[in-house]
């Protein structure tokens, strides 16, 4: 790996970003402002807390005001959408030229299943696809395996082989859409079976659309879906980059997460500074890979989560976009603008929706949504109401699709770009969380990077503790959450939910029997044989290896297993 | 053995797992602070374990309790499995509890395997809490059969008090 470029960079930049003078203090109309109008109020009239926070612990004034801004130069570090840094967004016109991509993400059962879903949302005026995979798919272990159990088909689509990959998209032009795959551990794997079907179809793969999540660096965070120890799937994801880069050129190879190591628990800034160091940590692989910054950047995408402190969400999103841009630059020497654009994909938060009085996570939602447009995101999915049920049916997952819809077309929020750009509290804000974001980067790089930082269980631990601190003040009634600690209902009403029976499983299990039985077994050996000398030669490209086993009728469970056998399986440290 | 004689029989030990192909570990981890907030003595079994993993653990580690928590939709497939298992090698004693996103059809079948709690999104760790050492209590207090010491542990209806 390569040597920071200097050393010191992150604390240098949290210093010379830091409010200078006294912090909060105000000077001449605030001080007025202060002593003769706010404190005689609050003699007599008491706030409702002693303290305000956000979720990042960043304590509140009652106001905020031009005084707050002191530091910020509106030229500098606000400037307009469309130019460096970027903070008020990506493009010059935003919305104005095109909507955010509606993406929904979707999958359950068998890919037939999950088929007739992306057809349905399709013709519902949904604009990109997303696959969301099941279990034993996620960890790379096939329908059959005793492992897969049970789980077949349950939290997404089940795909075991290249046959599924396939009929998952049958009547679907790969050319035509573009396709975002929530998909990690068994990436490169599912991106050769996606290259195959495409190539079946006749599609260039030039002209192939997409993302393939891949971000293994917030599995061992967050998410903790990982099948080899940190180093081996880094080299993979390295072998993705530089095949892509040549091969499939518009291809989104990795989508740096936040969403997930929000919803294990951590706070806006947690997940802004750690998303940010994955980030970063995949820019230092690619440039030790060979490639030039400005050959791979631009592709490099993010996913953060819109929850509910609203404000917070916008200036997370906002603080993201500049961070990115000062650093490709500065410590980069990135030259192409489009190295510096954070593109991303927003989801709103799963963990925010409530089991108890499910329709009013419809209400929540659309917040959440709402905070994602207001920061600029590139595409959006809309979680449904009944999703701490069980996986959405129809009819909510098309409710949560028009919730964007009206967003988007009835209330004004996509005709001017950044409309709380300049707001005293949330230019503020954005402020708050860089300097934050700045010192995290310091200490994950002290720690030895974001591989020492997960080796020592630092980063999983600061998560933990986090959403323990979260959950205490639930418990305490500090923090109210709507119908679950506050606002009770005497009793739930049933909603309808969909309902995962273990057909998936059998219809599955039939589909790998038949593959078993009818393959050409010595080239599934050889293409597999060809594989684990690609995995054990550090300098090899495993992709093509892939793409020849998919096609040799090799399964995704026997592909895995032999980078198990070479590689050996993740044990993580203690998070207690 | 660090505790004393009195505590080890006060002490609720309590193995929290996850044992199957489900990553989603926020709730186990709050779970482990809250039981050891509380004045448990917690185990997490870690990802990914089998549910043969757990059953041994359980035996091996003689814990009161088994926290199980699944939020992928394979606990009717898992949690029985878990239970049967302890059965098998001799955990017979030990308290089976369940979480996660678990259909209100589902908790009946659950509880006639033994297995109860099955709290769901939402439920306070208070109740969590109260609900384990209620169960705790009630094995503790009844009154103990003569069974003969030395017997191997599956021949045993009831697990003995530990530290005998």
């Amino acid at each position: 790996m390569r040597k920071p470029k200097s050393s010191g960079y992150w604390a240098s930049k949290a210093d010379e970003l830091s409010p200078r003078g006294k912090v909060g203090g105000g000077d001449g109309p605030s001080l007025v402002w202060e002593s003769k109008t706010l404190r005689p109020w609050l003699k007599s009239a008491p706030e409702r807390k002693e303290s305000f926070a956000t979720t990042s612990g960043i304590e509140l004034k009652t106001a905020y005001g031009p005084e707050d801004l002191r530091g910020i130069d509106p030229q500098r570090d606000t400037g307009y959408p469309g130019s460096y840094p970027f903070t008020r967004g990506i493009y010059p016109t935003m919305y104005r030229g095109r909507l955010w991509t509606m993406r929904m993400f979707s999958g359950f059962g068998t890919p037939a299943d999950t088929n007739r879903r992306l057809k349905y949302l399709l013709s519902k005026g949904e604009t990109g696809l997303s696959i969301a995979f099941d279990m034993p798919t996620l960890y790379g272990y096939d329908a059959d395996d005793e492992r897969a159990l049970g789980e077949v088909g349950k939290c997404g689509v089940n795909v075991s082989s290249l046959d599924d990959m396939e009929r998952l998209f049958s009547g679907i032009r790969l050319g035509d859409v573009s396709t975002s795959m929530t998909i990690n551990a068994p990436a490169a794997v599912l991106l050769a079976m996606y290259i195959c079907t495409a190539q079946m179809q006749g599609a260039p793969l030039k002209g192939l659309r997409g993302t393939s999540q891949t971000d293994i660096l917030k599995e061992y965070i967050a998410q903790k879906e990982w099948a080899f120890p940190p180093e081996a799937h880094l080299r993979l994801i390295r072998d993705m980059m530089v095949y892509c880069t040549r091969k499939v050129p518009q291809w989104n190879y990795i989508s740096i997460s936040g969403y997930h190591i929000r919803e294990a628990g951590a706070s806006a800034l947690q997940e802004l500074a750690f998303t940010l160091a994955d980030g970063f940590s995949y820019v230092d692989l690619g440039i030790s890979a060979g490639l030039p910054v400005d050959s791979f950047a631009p592709r490099l995408s993010f996913f953060f989560n819109s929850t509910m402190n609203f404000l917070e969400e916008v200036a997370k999103f906002r603080a993201a976009r500049r961070i990115w841009a000062t650093v490709l630059k500065e410590k980069y020497g990135a030259r192409d603008p489009r190295s510096m654009l954070l593109r991303f994909h927003t989801q709103t938060s799963g963990a925010s929706l409530t089991w108890q009085q499910p329709l009013n996570n419809i209400v929540r939602t659309a917040i959440e949504a709402l905070a994602a447009t207001f920061g600029g995101t590139q595409s959006l999915h809309t979680n449904s109401y009944d999703e701490a049920w069980a996986l959405p049916t129809e009819e909510s997952a098309e409710l949560a699709l028009r919730t964007q819809q009206i967003i988007a077309e009835e209330t004004g929020v996509a005709d001017v770009v950044d409309p709380l750009g300049g707001s005293y509290y949330l230019e503020w804000l954005t402020r708050q969380l860089e300097v934050g974001s700045y010192s995290y980067l310091d200490k994950i790089e002290k720690l030895g990077g974001v591989v020492g930082a997960i080796r020592s269980g630092y980063l999983q631990r600061e998560i933990a503790d986090n959403a323990y601190q979260t959950q205490k003040r639930i418990e305490e009634g500090t923090s109210v959450v709507v119908g679950v600690n506050g606002y009770k209902a005497k009793e739930g009403r049933p909603i309808k939910t969909l309902k995962i029976d273990e057909r998936a499983q059998r219809t599955q299990r039939e589909a790998l029997a038949r593959l078993r039985s009818t393959r050409d077994s010595r080239k599934v050996e050889s293409s597999l044989g060809e594989l684990r000398r690609a995995l054990q030669d550090e300098k090899s490209n495993s992709m093509p290896f892939l793409v020849r086993c998919m096609k040799s009728g090799c399964t995704l469970g026997e592909v895995m297993q032999v980078g198990r056998e070479v590689f050996g399986e993740w044990q993580e440290p203690a998070v207690l | 053995m660090k505790d004393g004689e009195a505590a080890k029989d006060t002490r609720i030990k309590v193995l929290v797992a996850k044992p199957a192909l489900d990553g989603h570990d926020r709730g186990a981890l709050i779970l482990c602070r809250a039981f050891r907030d509380a004045g448990m003595e917690v185990i997490y079994a870690g990802l990914l374990a089998t549910p043969e993993q757990v059953a041994q653990m359980a035996v091996d580690e003689d814990v009161d309790v088994v926290a199980l928590s699944l939020l992928n939709g394979s606990h009717m497939t898992v949690f029985p499995k878990v239970a049967r298992l302890l059965k098998e090698k001799g955990g017979d004693g030990v308290l089976v509890v369940g979480g996660g996103i678990i259909p209100e059809e589902d908790k009946p079948k659950l509880e006639a395997m033994g297995i109860t709690g099955n709290y769901g999104p939402g439920t306070s760790l208070k109740e969590i809490i109260e609900h384990i050492r209620g169960r705790v209590r009630k094995v503790r207090t009844k009154p103990r059969e003569a069974t003969p010491r030395g017997l191997p542990r599956s021949s045993k209806r009831r697990r003995p008090a530990r530290g005998r």
